[in-house]
């Protein structure tokens, strides 16, 4: 399957507090202590309950917000110099792609931004559409695609400039059960063919043990890390749905979970 | 395609044609006298009759709302764009404009006479600028700032700049903003060029014909003029969704994703 992991880390998230709000009635801390590290080439999943700071986490990383105390790197810099790199790709929960655009210049966008050439632009959308398995679509508006292929054309914009980091925020989170468990499939593929390190945020026990290497689990108010569990299951089938290690994994996720929740 | 679209004009037509045979049709069973409501057929002969004037008044009519609407469209979509890069502008100039816009801009008329002349046409385009800046303005602003928060988000993740920004997410979404806004003027402005024209400006134009018509109990000119302007506003409104379509190609296909086959989803 992969290569050996690198010894690279790929995101170091060192003492970080983030507190919204500082100074007024309505302060609150979402994230409080949070030490994390995570290879090149991981899949790590953020898993926690609502209000647990786990999309807040992933936007830390992204350099779309800054932590309060304690700092993030990316690949060896600052998340902001990252950023202003454009090492990363992002996935929204929704597929957040612009009406106004076919579907190849949806993803051509990071490319235009960057000043690429027609041609090549051209190329690499038709290389994602390929990725995604959406080969036939490219001038097509996303508004005549479903949810699950707007989905998959969102994570071909995500990818079409080669990031080596893919931030994603519960990205299969509206799509029917289905198309989700589909799109799962897809996406390790997708990680396997590019090599790219994935931070993956969602809520699923069962998806969060499918996709990931590591899970992070978080608990809330104020947003820590409560524990991190390593999920060895080789490589994903459909048939690891129904694997007893699964369900193993997936106890064990879903009783850090429920031990927080005692705890609190 | 196509077909659909000739369907679509057929209840409309039937409709109107029977409108006005029941208009005729009461007009001359009542008894209902001319100069209070002439029959459709009488406005029509008054047309053919009066035509070489009152095409040359609608025609005149029609430059000052069309140069009107253009000026007023133009101001509103600079303006709104300058609100929308500066924030604090933003704030203090968009309710005022909501307020301004809530006062009859027509009332203003007079005083544009005295402002602009009242023998030139430049005081009945103040009105129609006016009238027109407000909506475009509001509408176009909405459209700039009210964009979703993730597409602000992905479009930082790609360190794109405030102008990225503005070219590729603002001015796009606010696109159907302003067709909705133009859609309303594009009427509006013919509207208050009659408005303008009932209290000055040249003698030979439609809001003139129309009052110094029913001074002389000429109604039945008065409503071959009326129809005249309407005719010229639903050119207007018509050339506005023609816009629209040109403008947002999107807008125009089906969103029935579900019809879709979904090669890739299958296996």
């Amino acid at each position: 399957m992969t290569e050996p992991l690198e010894p690279e880390a790929a995101v170091v998230v060192s003492g970080v507090d983030k507190v919204f709000n500082v100074g007024s009635s309505d302060e609150v801390t979402a994230l409080s202590g949070i030490d994390l590290t995570i290879g090149a080439g991981e899949f790590v999943s953020l898993i926690g309950p609502s209000g647990c700071g786990k999309s807040t986490l992933l936007r830390l990383i992204g350099d779309l917000l800054t932590p309060s105390v304690g700092e993030v790197t990316v690949f060896g810099k600052p998340a902001h110099a990252a950023r202003m790199d454009q090492d990363y790709g992002m996935v929204f929960q929704h597929a957040g792609l612009f009406d106004w655009r076919r579907v190849a210049a949806n993803i051509e966008l990071p490319l235009e931004l960057r000043g690429w050439s027609r041609a090549d632009r051209a190329d690499r959308s038709a290389e994602m559409l390929e990725l995604v398995r959406l080969p036939e679509f490219g001038g097509h508006y996303p508004r005549q695609l479903s949810g699950g292929m707007q989905q998959r054309v969102s994570i071909a914009r995500a990818l079409s400039f080669q990031p080596k980091l893919l931030l994603m925020d519960e990205p299969f989170g509206a799509l029917d059960e289905m198309t989700r468990e589909h799109m799962q499939l897809e996406l390790l593929r997708i990680w396997r063919e590019t090599g790219t390190t994935v931070v993956f945020v969602t809520h699923s026990i069962s998806e969060s043990t499918f996709l990931s290497s590591r899970v992070v689990v978080l608990s809330a108010r104020p947003g820590r890390i409560h524990s991190v569990v390593d999920v060895d299951l080789g490589d994903r089938t459909d048939a690891t749905r129904e694997d007893p290690a699964f369900f193993a994994k997936a106890t064990e996720i879903r009783e850090a979970l429920r031990a927080d929740k005692d705890d609190g | 395609m196509i077909r659909g679209r000739l369907a679509g004009i057929g209840p409309p037509v039937v409709v109107g044609v029977a409108g006005f045979g029941l208009w005729e049709g009461i007009v001359w069973g009542f008894g209902i006298r001319e100069f209070l409501l002439p029959r459709p057929s009488s406005i029509m002969d008054r047309l053919v009759e009066n035509w070489p004037v009152l095409r040359h008044a609608g025609w005149e009519t029609g430059r000052i709302a069309v140069s009107g609407l253009v000026a007023g469209v133009l101001a509103g979509v600079v303006l709104a764009l300058v609100t929308t890069r500066f924030r604090t502008l933003n704030e203090g100039l968009t309710p005022l404009a909501i307020a301004v816009n809530a006062t009859p801009i027509v009332a203003l008329a007079p005083i544009f006479n005295a402002w602009f002349g009242i023998t030139g046409t430049l005081s009945n385009q103040a009105v129609v600028v006016a009238i027109v800046f407000f909506p475009v303005f509001i509408n176009t602003a909405r459209g700039l700032t009210e964009v979703h928060p993730d597409e602000l988000e992905l479009m930082r993740s790609y360190a794109a700049s405030e102008w990225a920004i503005l070219r590729e997410v603002r001015i796009p979404n606010a696109l159907p903003f302003f067709a909705n806004a133009l859609r309303v003027v594009a009427p509006l402005s013919v509207i208050a060029a009659i408005v303008a024209e009932y209290f000055g400006g040249p003698q030979d134009r439609i809001g003139n014909i129309i009052t110094s018509s029913a001074a002389f109990a000429r109604y039945d000119v008065a409503w071959a003029a009326i129809a005249v302007a309407s005719a010229v506003g639903l050119g207007l409104f018509a050339a506005a969704l023609l816009l629209e379509r040109l403008v947002m190609p999107w807008r125009l296909v089906d969103g029935g994703s579900e019809n879709h086959n979904t090669p890739g989803r299958e296996k």
